[in-house]
Parts: structure tokens; sequence; C-alpha cells
């Protein structure tokens, strides 16, 4: 069993005494290319993050919408490989040994490595924890399992319409945080998500599960404010950030520039 | 949890967002109540037989093996209202979806078969259906395009990745997963999260029921091989199903070479491919060394896709069946010998199952009897083939 310092625990315990929540934003690793991937990611910390959630390019992304589709071929059209994933967030570590990584992909990246050999690059790179958007609780057990070997939590999903049975499980299983889906559909910023739901929060809190951090559709501080209201630990934008990159692509300085903007203004609104 | 079992060995499970899961549970029980239903089953039963025309025939070539050892037989699903076998399954689904209250219909199409089948079954049951469709399927598909458009489809092209089925399967994904409440996924082969290969095998599998019943009126006794082409694999599931517990019987699939097996162009999942997960099923797939989906090729449209339905991989690695490929050239040529001998023009996807049937012919040494599930019929590939081969003398 490797120990790691309990970066996301630290994160929201820090947050509490200020009363605030977290702000978390969703970038593609790779996206547009290695060097501007690194400074967008090391933007996003400077701008205030408080954790970040970082995607790794596939394929065939089935749970996006265009805008995070688009930065997976992006980051593909540059040759980007699982090996330059990881020294990018190395790098990243390297330079915030205190922040929270997370990762967020798709579960054939995982297997074609091998599960133990991805978890324990991932580990090594400095990865806190790692939800795969296509392994739902009941094909999760050898992630977790594989995951707790190497101080890796695994992040569950809960979904707006997930049975009481579901949300059981995620108290007993879920570490580091959960993600709160805020609506039905893929990734993206053009949907706003529907009123957190208290009701959903209250029976995640019910079943003690790890502080929910509400994802999906988040693109404005009003989003993050009201879901912090509701009760939530804190938002993840991610089509709303990778939205910056894409409409800079051509002036890395001013995309890197509203990036940090749009950060702070995000993490200003989860003052409680 | 899942009341059906959701692998085939080590192959299949459910790899999809937990968002998905209540719809993918939802389905699971109404296939078992409507499996227990006699009225569900009746009104399947009468569909099939009145609307869409089974059983179908099986006919025996006369002309194209010269082997006078061998008797080769022809499972006639071309001739099943809609061109081809997928209309059965359509009508199974369709007749779910009602029984869930659904009344929308997602389903995507490769070479416009499954579409075209889902249209004319949303039209006779009075469901809405939106069709999804790589951009460049949609171009070399034209006919069926206009047949979804008849029958009142949506028919939606996809741009992204390839533009084939693999990207129509994506897009169709990422509609149910804000749309489960109104609309059933109606995903077209046996491949994709469970309980759908389990469904579709159920809803073909009187493909090889009337094969058997067929072959023993006609010949007393069961074949010697049953032959079917495999892109994600549901005709031949279908005619594998009931002889899977005959080991006499051998089961073969035929995928697709494209431009050779030692090319980068070739749709060939089992051949070529190595196991991993795409659209909701560990199976075997195409993929990089990082585990990034490649792109397949066929000449035929219903055969390119990169993986293969999750049963064909337990089979393959069980050894109950075999899998062998058979290039675009040899498919062309099966289709033509068709034409030319039998006065049948085959699907190129049927063709491809036809030209490893006439190379197992040739090579008969003993008495043997062969079927091909001719799964579909060649009407929607006459533009295609004739830009390939050009005026034929």
């Amino acid at each position: 069993m490797a120990t790691t310092t309990d970066r996301y625990q630290a994160m929201f315990t820090a947050l509490n005494a200020k009363h605030q929540g977290a702000f978390v934003p969703f970038v593609m690793v790779g996206d547009p290319d290695k060097q501007t991937s690194v400074n967008i990611i090391k933007a996003l910390v400077e701008g205030g993050a408080d954790a970040l959630e970082l995607g790794f390019p596939f394929s065939d992304p089935i749970a996006d919408g265009p805008t995070i589709q688009q930065a997976s071929i992006r980051a593909l059209s540059h040759k980007i490989k699982t090996t330059d994933c990881f020294a990018i967030i190395r790098d990243v570590r390297d330079t915030y040994p205190d922040i929270p990584i997370g990762l967020l992909l798709y579960s054939n990246l995982v297997f074609k490595r091998g599960i133990e050999q991805f978890y324990k690059d991932a580990a090594a790179a400095g990865v806190d924890s790692i939800l795969i958007a296509d392994v739902p609780l009941r094909e999760a057990e050898r992630f977790i399992a594989v995951a707790k070997s190497v101080g890796i939590k695994q992040i569950l999903i809960a979904p707006p319409n997930a049975s009481e049975e579901t949300l059981a499980q995620i108290g007993t299983q879920s570490q580091g945080y959960t993600y709160l889906l805020g609506r039905a559909g893929v990734t993206g910023a053009e949907t706003a998500a529907a009123t957190p739901t208290h009701e959903l929060i209250e029976k995640l809190t019910r079943h003690k599960v790890a502080p929910p951090l509400l994802g999906f559709g988040i693109s404005k501080p009003a989003q993050v404010a009201e879901a912090i209201k509701a009760g939530a630990a804190g938002a993840i934008s991610g089509s709303a950030t990778v939205n910056i990159i894409a409409k800079h692509l051509a002036e890395p300085e001013v995309m890197l520039e509203q990036l940090k903007m749009f950060v702070s203004e995000m993490k200003a609104a989860t003052q409680k | 949890m899942n009341k059906l079992n959701s692998k085939f060995g080590n192959f299949g499970g459910m790899y999809v967002p937990e968002l998905l899961i209540p719809a993918l549970d939802q389905l699971e029980q109404a296939f078992i109540d409507a499996q227990q239903d006699p009225e569900f089953q009746a009104e399947f039963m009468g569909l099939l037989k009145d609307y869409a025309g089974r059983p179908t025939a099986m006919t025996l070539t006369r002309n194209i093996v010269s082997n006078p050892l061998v008797k080769l037989y022809l499972k006639r699903e071309d001739l099943l209202h809609g061109g081809a076998h997928k209309t059965n399954q359509v009508l199974g689904q369709a007749l779910l979806t009602k029984r869930m209250g659904k009344t929308e219909v997602i389903a995507e199409t490769g070479a416009g078969q499954h579409g075209v089948a889902t249209a004319l079954a949303c039209a006779l049951m009075g469901l809405k259906a939106r069709i999804y469709m790589g951009a460049k399927d949609v171009e070399r598909q034209a006919p069926n395009v206009f047949r979804m458009r008849l029958m009142g489809a949506e028919v939606i092209p996809v741009h992204a990745g390839s533009g084939t089925l693999k990207d129509a399967v994506n897009e169709a994904m990422r509609d149910w997963s804000g749309s489960y409440e109104k609309a059933h996924y109606l995903l077209g082969t046996a491949a994709g999260p469970h309980p759908f290969p389990t469904i579709v095998r159920e809803f073909h599998r009187m493909i090889g029921e009337e094969t058997k019943t067929q072959i023993l009126e006609k010949e007393g006794r069961l074949p010697d091989a049953v032959v079917a082409c495999v892109g994600g694999g549901s005709n031949a599931i279908g005619m594998f199903a009931d002889f899977i517990d005959e080991p006499s019987v051998k089961l073969i699939g035929v995928e697709p070479a494209g431009k050779g097996l030692h090319t980068h162009e070739h749709g060939a999942a089992m051949c070529k491919g190595t196991t991993g997960i795409l659209h909701g099923s560990f199976t075997y797939i195409m993929q990089d060394d990082d585990g990034q989906i490649e792109e397949s090729y066929s000449v035929s449209a219903g055969l390119d896709y990169p993986a293969v339905g999750p049963q064909h991989a337990h089979l393959h690695d069980t050894g109950r069946a075999q899998y062998v490929a058979i290039s675009d050239d040899e498919a062309l040529n099966a289709f033509q010998l068709l034409s030319r001998k039998e006065g049948i023009i085959p699907a190129l996807e049927s063709s491809h199952a036809l030209a490893h049937a006439l190379n197992m012919a040739d090579e008969a040494e003993e008495e043997m009897i062969i079927v091909v599930n001719l799964s579909g019929r060649g009407d929607k590939d006459l533009a295609h083939v004739h830009s390939i081969l050009g005026d034929v003398k």
C-alpha cells in the first residue's frame, strides 16, 4: 500500500476553514500541443484553481459533447501519447506539490496499458484520483482494487437518475470526491445544468459519500455559487474552460490570460 | 445488478457512463418480461410472418459450385422485407420500445440496412425515428438514405471521426444519454453494452432455427458448416445461435479483409485485432498501442466496423467458431458469380461469406453440406459496385 498525502482531504479542510467551496477546471492534456498544454494547466493553477481535473485524449469519447471531442482531436493530431500525458502531469506536479490532480478518461486507454501499469504510472506522475467515464459502478471493482493498491482514489459518478442502490454503493466505495452529474446528456457548456438538486445532494449526504463536486454544464460564476448553495463541495467546469482554449488557439498569450481570468472569476464565486 | 448474464466468458459487460445504466436495466427487464409474455411473442411472430415474410426460403445452388461432393445452400435473408436480416430484430426492439412506453427511437446505421429496417418498423408502429449515419456512408449509400427519409425517419449525417459506423454509434450513444426517458436506442448489431448482444441474438435466432428445420427436411441431417459474414456480427450470431450446441456443425464467421490483412485497410477485428473496449463492450477491436481506436475499412459499409460483438469474441477464444477474412476483390468476385450463375444479386456483406464458402467448396475432398447466410440483397450496392467494376460485359 503506497502512502501518499491525501491532497483532496487537505484541500477540503482548508476550504472549509475559509468558508469556500472548490473550483475545479477541466482541460484535455496535450491540447492543443505538449508545451502549450503545460502552460495552460499552470495558468489554471495561477488563476486560483483548487484542484485540477485532466482528460486524456481518446478517439471515441462517447460521454463528451463537441467541445471536448475537439480538444481530443487537437491533441491527437499532435500525436500525443499516454506517455506524453504522464510527462506533462509530472511537470505540473513538480511545480505544484500540493494541488489535487484528478484524471478523467476512457477505459480503453487504461486497459491497453494494463490496469496495474496505468495506475502505477499515474501514481508516479503525481496523480491523486482517476475517474473513468465509461466504467460504471458495476464494472468498477477491479479498478477500485488496483487504485487502492497504488494509493490512487477511484472517483465515482453520481448521476441525477441514480437508484438508491447505486447511491448506497457510492457511499461505501467513494474516495476523494464524488462527481455529481448536474443533468443528463453529454459534456458541454451549451446546455446549462438544471438547478442543482438539493434532493440529490441530501440523498448523497445521507449515504455519506465523499464530498460532491457538481459537473456538466457549469460555465458561469453564478452556477458555481448556486452549486455551493445547494450543498455541493464545489464545481467542475470543463467545456467552458476548453472553449477559451479553442477560441484563442492563434494567440496563446491571450489564451493564458483569459484562462486565468476565467478561473479567478469562477473561484471568487465559491465564497460562502 | 443484472438479471441476465452480462458477459460471455471474459467478454461483453457494460462499459458505459453510469447515467445510461438505468436505461439499460429498464431494457433488460422489458426484454425478460417480453420473452415470457405469450402476447408479445404472438405479436412478434405475427409480424415476422405476415409483415416481414418469414420463414425465408433456403435455396440449393444449382450452378455456382462445380465440386460434385458439395451442396451449397443459401439461407435467403435477402428475401426478407427490407432486403436484409436486420428487419427481424428491429421488429422485436420496436415492440420493446412500445412496451417501455417510449415514443422515439434512435439508431445508427452503416450500410443503411439497419436504418432502413428501423425506419420501416417505426413507420409501422408510429414511432419517431432519428438515425445517425456517417457522412461518408450517407454519400456511398444514397438510395438507402432516400428510403429512410421516404418512410419518415430523420437521417442525421455524422461528420466526426472517420464519418462511418463507429462515429454514428458514438453520436447515437451521446443522444441517448440525454434522451433515454422518451427514446429507445435501437442498436443494430450484436455488439454494444449488455443487454444488446443478448437481445439482438435472441431476436435473430430464428435464422438458425429455420435453417435447422429446413436442412433436416431436405437432407435429413445437419449441415457440416454454416457460414456468415461478421461486421458487428448480428446475422452471424442469428445463424450460429441454434447450432452452438451441435458440435458436428462448424461455425464460420467471415470478416472483411478489405485491401488485405497485411495492410491497415481492413475491418478484421478478430483476425487482426486485440482485446479492448469499444462502445460499451470488452471484445476484439482495432486499436493502436495506446488504445486509440483505428479506422476500419471495407468495400462493404455494413462490415466497416473496428470491433465485433462480444459473443463472437468468446466463440473465437473458446474455439467453438472459426473466423476468417475475405478481401474486397474476393467478395466482388463472389458478388458477380452469384449474380451470373444463380440469378441472385447478394449484398456485398453477404458476398464475403459466399466467397469463403466457395473456397471451402473448391477444397472439399469429401461430401459436404454448407449453408451460407445470404444476409441481404445487393440492390443497395449496385451503384457502388458499378463504379468499381465499370460496365460488366
